[in-house]
């Protein structure tokens, strides 16, 4: 079996066999990360521009820790050291990397769009590492599967994603995947921060913590962005926190063998208590682990993609 | 094209052979301390298996037993179009100076097992390294031969070697070679 396309643009496009695929798949490369020699000769001569116009440290990390493992060469482009800040077009600065015949585009990008802009034009194997509040499939992987280690499965698991949804583009890949998988998803969140026809992309919506977290499998933090306080979508942290922290009074209340997750990085104390965070209920680290793992597999496997 | 196939080892045929092949690594290892078998994804895994129930059933004990998927170490992945699907591999034992006899069902031209050699030498350091195979069907690309041969088949490039095992096909065990013309096959239903 293999992907229908060349590139990763996001969940919406992806039919649950291949969703399932990609996991299969990084179960074969999980082990790798234990080993003496943590290095495949698989991509080996492949060239993969991580082009990183929205700077990131954990997503580009990993990336290319995966590169690496798989014995590719990695090329970083960031937005201070692009030419997009002398003024060059996007499309002029893809025409530029391309002329180089790299094999992979991995990119992360402030505008919804831009990849999949992008991957009209280009050679290479395009791999969306988050595109303004749109997708970020790789995140989405990298969850299903931790979700899928602990749990066993993610058909029927009740998953409860709390947060700031509407900015979040790790919520919306992670609501397509899971409802492709036949997961019970609720989201949840202050009403200024859910989107609103939430309900449409088909999860439950709620605004009470509470009820979120009742008999949950997975709970699933979102990061709050600080800057969100001084725009007025909530009025203090301090009341955030009250209403929307992940405490463990709160966790006490989903099943006894949940799972809490967070894209990372963390804010202690506001959207999640230490204890909760640290706690042996908590998977973030797995999630690290398992990042490396699905993006090893992504890029495996978009080698002998199609041409959808 | 017209096709024919036909088989050209039978259970009881591939049974015996793999009990004369347990003998002969048991003669060329002397023991099956610090004895290894690591079988190739997918087939060469349950020949490993039965391998090592014959050794214990000869020696009081078995060998140890591993398994290996060499996809990742293949040298035609950038030709070939549909990644295969990878699967497991596991050594459970001290791979450092153990004696490993690597176990798959037909040796052809030999890049699966160069393949294997790259895998088992990441994960770490034998003492030696053998190979036994069920099927030997000749053509080899590279300086690679088998220690332990169930039979050897010679055969047309343009034909194909099918090893049917009950644990990964089921149905009987066979081995079968599908030619794509129809005179008469030599091969048919002999004694080795």
């Amino acid at each position: 079996m293999n992907l229908r396309t060349r590139h990763l643009l996001g969940i919406a496009p992806l039919e649950s066999e291949e969703i399932g695929l990609i996991l299969d798949t990084a179960e074969g490369f999980a082990p790798i990360a234990s080993r003496e020699i943590k290095k495949v000769p698989t991509l080996r001569g492949k060239t993969v521009v991580n082009f990183f116009v929205e700077p990131s440290t954990r997503t580009r990390s990993s990336f290319e820790v995966a590169e690496k493992r798989l014995s590719a060469d990695s090329l970083n482009f960031s937005t201070t050291t692009s030419s997009l800040v002398k003024g060059e077009t996007l499309l002029d600065t893809l025409r530029n990397l391309e002329a180089m015949a790299p094999d992979y585009i991995v990119m992360r990008h402030p505008e919804a769009g831009a990849p999949h802009f992008l991957a009209k034009y280009c050679r290479a194997s395009m791999v969306n590492a988050g595109d303004g509040a749109h997708e970020h499939p790789t995140q989405a992987l990298l969850d299903a599967f931790t979700i899928r280690q602990r749990r066993g499965s993610l058909t029927g698991q009740r998953i409860s994603i709390i947060g700031d949804i509407l900015h979040s583009r790790v919520a919306r890949s992670n609501v397509h995947l899971l409802t492709k998988m036949g997961a019970d998803v609720t989201v949840c969140g202050p009403p200024t921060l859910l989107p609103r026809f939430a309900g449409r992309f088909g999860c439950r919506v709620t605004h009470r913590m509470d009820e979120a977290v009742e008999g949950a499998d997975v709970i699933m933090m979102l990061r709050i962005q600080l800057e969100r306080m001084t725009s007025g979508f909530f009025p203090t942290l301090r009341e955030y926190a009250f209403l929307y922290g992940l405490n463990a009074r709160r966790l006490s209340r989903a099943k006894a063998d949940a799972i809490v997750m967070h894209p990372g990085p963390i804010n202690r104390g506001i959207e999640i208590m230490g204890d909760v965070a640290d706690g042996n209920a908590s998977v973030i680290l797995n999630q690290v682990a398992n990042g490396v793992a699905v993006r090893m597999a992504v890029l495996y496997l978009l080698a002998g993609g199609g041409d959808v | 094209m017209p096709q024919h196939s036909v088989r050209i080892l039978d259970p009881s045929a591939i049974e015996r052979a793999l009990t004369r092949i347990a003998h002969e690594i048991l003669e060329r290892n002397k023991t099956v301390r610090g004895l290894a078998l690591v079988g190739i994804q997918t087939r060469g895994v349950p020949l490993a298996r039965r391998l090592a129930e014959k050794l214990r059933g000869i020696e009081g004990e078995a060998p140890a037993l591993g398994v290996i998927d060499i996809n990742l170490y293949r040298d035609d992945l950038t030709r070939i179009a549909e990644h295969p699907v990878l699967r497991r591999t596991e050594i459970p034992f001290e791979l450092d100076d153990a004696a490993v006899v690597l176990v798959d069902d037909v040796l052809f031209t030999g890049r699966t097992v160069r393949s294997a050699l790259d895998a088992l030498m990441d994960l770490g350091r034998p003492r030696m390294i053998q190979l036994a195979v069920l099927v030997d069907r000749g053509h080899r690309e590279l300086p690679i031969r088998a220690d332990f041969v169930g039979k050897n088949v010679p055969t047309a490039k343009t034909e194909r070697v099918d090893v049917l095992l009950a644990e990964t096909d089921g149905g009987e065990n066979e081995v079968r070679v599908l030619s794509p013309d129809d005179e008469t096959d030599p091969r048919e239903d002999d004694s080795p």
